[in-house]
C-alpha cells in the first residue's frame, strides 16, 4: 500500500543499527502472517536476496529480524521485498520495546520454576511420611530435615514477589492479599520448623511451598496478560511512529524521527504520506484527507501559506511543509491532554479480585486471631497448640483460589477474544466492559465504513461509469476511489492531469474529458449542492452526475438490535451534520442520537450519562474520538481507527464487521459470571475446610488435599469459557 | 532404611537437572516464539518441489 512513497522516500533507514561486523539489523512489524508457509515465503525470500545474512520470524509477535551486509543492501530492499509478497511491514525501534513488566515476568517464571521444583520434591518425601505406616520416628524427622532444607530456600527465593508486595502495603497501613499470605507461608515454615526440631508429626514445608507455587501461577498470567495488553498497544504506536522527510540547506532529503523536528524546520511531504507536524504549506497546492482529524468524509484543500496539522493524509501532489510546532505540541497533543484528564476517572477502578481481597484479608485475620485466643483460653494444649490450630487456619484460607481463579479466566477470554479478532489492550478493560450498560457510537468510521461508495440504482450507462473510472484510477481521492472499487478493474487513463480541488482532466482525440466537482464542469448554479458528488464531462461536452454516500457496516443494524436485546441502551453521538447523522440512526435503528459534537460535546455528553448512573462503552475511530474513548467507562475501536484512538480504547477489532463488539462483550460478560461462580467455589470451600480448621482437625495431608483440590476446580471451570461460547455458536 | 540415603539424593538430583534445564530454556530463548516453533514443524522443505497443498 505505501508503494511509490515507500520506495522513493525510505523511511526505514531511520530504524537500521549496525553491528561491529559490518552487518545491517532490522526489526519489522509484519501483518498478515498466518501459517506456515507466510514464514517460509518471507523468510525464503529474504535470505534468497543477495546479501541477507539472516532472516528470523516471530510467530508470536509478528516481527520479523533480519540481518543483511550494509553494502550491498538498503534497508528499504527489505522492505520492499517483504511488501512485494503481498505483506504490510513497518519499521520498529526494538531497543525502546523491553518493558519493566517483562523483566518481572521472566523473574516470575524463574521464582515459578523454583517452586514447582520444591513443591514437588517436598511433596514426594510428605507423602512417603504421610503413607509411612512403619516409620519410624527417626526416619520421619530425617525426611522432615531434608524437606525444610528443599523447602526453606525455595519459599526465601520464590516468596520474594509475595513478601515485597505485602511489606509495602503494611508499611503504607494498607492490606492486601499478600499480607495473609506472607503470614500464612512465613507462620507455616517457622510452625513446621519448631515441629521438626521437637520430633513432631505436622511439618507444612509441602504446604508452603505448594502454596507458593499455585499463586505464583496465577500471578504470572496476570502479569503476563499485563505485558501482552502493553505489547499490543506499543505495537500499534509502533505503527503510528512516522518519520518526516527533512529537506535540508543543500535541497536533500533525510529521513528523520518525527521528535527531532523543530519549528521552522522545511519538510517534505510525500502523495499518501501523513503530515508529521503542524505547519504552514511553503510550495505545492494538494488535497488531504483530514478524516481522522474532524470526521470529515471530503478532503480538504491545502495549499500555499494554508496551515496543515498533524496527522493529515496528503492525498493530491508532493507539498513543503514549514513546521510550526513540535511534534508534541500540536493539534495531537490538545487531544492528548482532553485524553489524559479524561483517563484519571477511570484510574478509579478497582479491580474484581482487590475488591474481593478486602472483604476477605479482614476476615481471615479475624478468624485466625479469634482461633489463637480460643484455643489458648479455653483449651488445654497452651499456647503452642492454640498456635498450631491459627496457623492452620491461614494456611487453609490462603485465596488459592481467589489468587488463581481470575488471572485464568481473563487469560482465557483474552484469548477467546483474540481468535473472534478483537485485541485486548488493557487487562482489567474485560471486567469493565462486562458492566457496561450503554452502548455510545461514533458515526463516520465506526457504525459506517469511512468511506464512500457509489450510490447504487442510479441511472448511469455503462460506457460512462467505464470512462469515469479509467480517469479516477490515477487519482487518491477518496471519491475517485470509489469511482474506481465501483467500475471493478479496468484500464487507467495515461496522461490524468490532476488539480487538487478541482478534478481530473484527460485529452483525448475527441477532446477534453473532466471528471471533478461542478465548477470544474462548467455548472455553476448555487441551488442542491450536494457534498457527496462527482461530474463527469464527456468529450462531446454531455454532464453526467455521480452521487455517493458513506454507507453503513452492512451488519450495523443487526449488532445495533442485538445490543438492544441484551438489554443495552444505545445512542449515537457524531460530529458530522444533523441531516447525515439522522440519516444513519434511522438506518442504524438508533433513536437517540445527537450531531455536530465537538470532543468536548462528546465528553460532556459522557460525563452526565455517568452522573445519571450509567456505565458507557463508547465505540469509536476518529482522532475526535480519542478522549471520549478514554472517558468512557470501557471502550473499543476498530482496527482502521486513528491510531491515538486505538491507544485509548480498551479493545481494538478487526474486520469489516461490527459485531465483534457484540462478542466482546459476550465474553467479557461470560467471564465475569465465570470469575463469580470461583468465587462462589472458593467461598464453598472455605465453608467446609474453616470449620474443621478452627477446630483443630487439619492435619498437613488435609491441608494439602484441600488446597490443591480447590485450585484445580477453579481452573477447570475457567477453562469452561472455552466451551460455552462453542456451544453458543453452534 | 539404608536405601533412601541413595534414593533421595539421586531424586533430588534428578529434580534439580530438570528445574536447570528450564532455566537454561527460557535463557536461551526457547520459549520466545512458541506459536512459531508449533508451525514450523509442518514445512516440508524437503518436498517443495512437489508444491505443498494449502492444508
Amino acid at each position: 500500500m505505501a508503494g511509490v512513497a515507500a520506495e522513493q522516500w525510505d523511511t526505514s533507514a531511520a530504524f537500521v543499527t549496525q553491528d561491529d561486523e559490518g552487518l545491517a539489523h532490522i526489526d519489522l512489524l509484519v501483518q498478515g502472517i498466518h501459517c506456515p508457509k507466510c514464514i517460509r515465503d518471507i523468510e525464503g525470500g529474504l535470505t534468497s536476496c543477495d546479501g541477507v545474512k539472516n532472516a528470523r520470524v516471530n510467530f508470536s509477535t509478528n516481527r520479523l529480524h533480519v540481518a543483511w551486509d550494509a553494502g550491498r543492501l538498503a534497508s528499504s530492499d527489505i522492505v520492499k521485498t517483504v511488501t512485494d509478497l503481498g505483506f504490510e511491514a513497518t519499521p520498529i525501534d526494538a531497543t525502546v520495546e523491553r518493558s519493566p513488566d517483562e523483566d518481572e515476568a521472566r523473574k516470575l517464571l524463574i521464582a515459578l520454576a523454583v517452586a514447582g521444583f520444591a513443591a514437588a520434591n517436598v511433596m514426594l518425601l510428605s507423602v512417603s511420611v504421610w503413607a509411612g505406616v512403619e516409620m519410624g520416628d527417626a526416619t520421619r524427622t530425617l525426611l522432615h530435615w531434608i524437606s525444610a532444607l528443599i523447602a526453606l530456600p525455595a519459599v526465601v527465593f520464590a516468596g520474594r514477589p509475595f513478601f515485597t508486595s505485602a511489606w509495602k502495603a503494611f508499611r503504607s497501613g494498607r492490606l492486601n492479599m499478600d499480607v495473609p499470605i506472607s503470614l500464612a507461608v512465613i507462620l507455616a515454615c517457622a510452625l513446621s520448623i519448631f515441629e521438626t526440631q521437637a520430633g513432631g508429626t505436622h511439618a507444612y514445608f509441602d504446604a508452603a511451598v505448594m502454596l507458593l507455587f499455585f499463586l505464583l501461577i496465577g500471578r504470572y498470567l496476570d502479569l503476563r496478560m499485563r505485558v501482552r495488553a502493553r505489547s499490543a498497544a506499543s505495537d500499534l504506536m509502533a505503527l503510528q511512529r512516522v518519520t518526516a522527510h527533512l529537506i535540508g540547506a543543500d535541497g536533500s532529503t533525510t529521513p528523520v524521527p518525527v521528535s527531532t523536528i523543530r519549528p521552522g524546520d522545511t519538510l517534505f511531504v510525500a502523495q499518501g504520506e501523513r503530515v508529521p507536524v503542524d505547519g504552514t504549506v511553503e510550495s505545492g497546492r494538494t488535497e488531504l484527507d483530514v478524516s481522522l482529524l474532524t470526521g470529515e468524509t471530503l478532503p480538504a484543500i491545502a495549499e500555499n501559506g494554508a496551515e496543515v496539522f498533524a496527522g493529515a493524509i496528503n492525498l493530491a501532489a508532493p507539498i513543503r511543509v514549514r513546521a510550526d510546532k513540535t511534534s508534541d505540541n500540536s493539534v495531537l497533543a490538545e487531544i492528548v491532554r482532553l485524553m489524559e484528564n479524561a483517563e484519571q476517572g477511570r484510574a478509579r477502578f478497582v479491580r474484581l479480585a482487590d475488591r474481593a481481597a478486602s472483604i476477605y484479608v479482614p476476615t481471615v485475620h479475624t478468624l485466625a486471631a479469634a482461633t489463637f485466643l480460643g484455643w489458648w483460653l479455653l483449651g488445654t494444649g497452651g499456647w503452642i497448640h492454640a498456635a498450631t490450630n491459627a496457623i492452620a487456619v491461614l494456611i487453609i484460607t490462603c485465596p488459592c483460589a481467589l489468587g488463581l481463579a481470575v488471572p485464568v479466566v481473563q487469560v482465557v477470554a483474552s484469548g477467546l477474544l483474540f481468535r473472534r479478532g478483537v485485541l485486548t489492550k488493557s487487562s482489567d478493560g474485560l471486567e469493565r466492559l462486562a458492566e457496561v450498560d450503554t452502548v455510545v457510537f461514533d458515526k463516520t468510521g465506526t457504525l459506517t465504513r469511512g468511506q464512500p461508495e457509489l450510490v447504487a440504482g442510479q441511472d448511469i450507462v455503462a460506457a460512462d461509469l467505464a470512462l469515469a473510472a479509467s480517469l479516477a484510477r490515477a487519482s487518491r481521492h477518496p471519491l475517485s476511489r470509489a469511482l474506481a472499487r465501483a467500475a471493478g478493474d479496468g484500464p487507467a487513463a495515461d496522461t490524468v492531469q490532476e488539480t487538487p480541488g478541482f478534478g481530473l482532466e484527460l485529452e483525448t482525440p475527441q477532446g477534453t474529458v473532466r471528471l471533478g466537482n461542478r465548477a470544474w464542469v462548467g455548472i455553476d448554479d448555487a441551488g442542491e449542492a450536494k457534498e457527496l458528488e462527482l461530474w463527469l464531462r464527456r468529450a462531446d461536452g454531455e454532464t453526467v452526475r455521480f452521487a455517493f454516500e458513506d454507507g453503513l457496516r452492512e451488519d450495523a443494524a443487526a449488532t445495533i438490535a442485538m445490543l438492544k436485546q441484551m438489554g443495552l441502551e444505545v445512542m449515537l453521538l457524531s460530529g458530522d451534520r444533523a441531516a447525515a447523522v439522522a440519516a444513519a440512526a434511522r438506518d442504524a435503528g438508533i433513536e437517540n442520537f445527537k450531531a455536530g459534537c465537538l470532543p468536548t460535546d462528546k465528553i460532556a455528553e459522557l460525563e452526565s450519562l455517568k452522573a445519571a448512573g450509567r456505565k458507557v462503552a463508547m465505540v469509536g475511530d476518529g482522532l475526535n474520538d480519542a478522549p471520549s474513548l478514554a472517558a468512557a467507562y470501557a471502550s473499543l475501536s476498530p482496527a482502521s481507527a486513528a491510531d491515538i484512538s486505538q491507544t485509548a480504547a480498551d479493545f481494538v477489532f478487526q474486520g469489516e464487521r461490527l459485531g465483534t463488539v457484540v462478542t466482546a462483550i459476550r465474553v467479557s460478560r461470560g467471564a465475569r459470571s465465570l470469575v463469580f461462580q470461583n468465587f462462589g467455589l472458593a467461598i464453598l470451600y472455605n465453608m467446609i475446610a474453616v470449620p474443621l480448621a478452627v477446630a483443630g482437625l487439619v492435619t498437613p495431608l488435609i491441608a494439602a488435599i484441600a488446597m490443591s483440590s480447590s485450585s484445580i476446580v477453579v481452573t477447570l471451570n475457567a477453562l469452561r469459557l472455552n466451551l460455552i461460547r462453542r456451544g453458543e455458536r453452534s | 532404611m539404608n536405601i533412601i540415603g541413595l534414593l533421595i539424593p539421586i531424586a533430588l538430583f534428578l529434580g534439580l537437572v530438570g528445574l536447570g534445564a528450564f532455566l537454561w530454556a527460557m535463557k536461551s530463548g526457547q520459549f520466545d516464539d512458541p506459536e512459531g516453533a508449533a508451525r514450523r514443524i509442518l514445512l516440508d522443505d524437503d518436498l517443495d518441489e512437489m508444491g505443498p497443498k494449502d492444508r
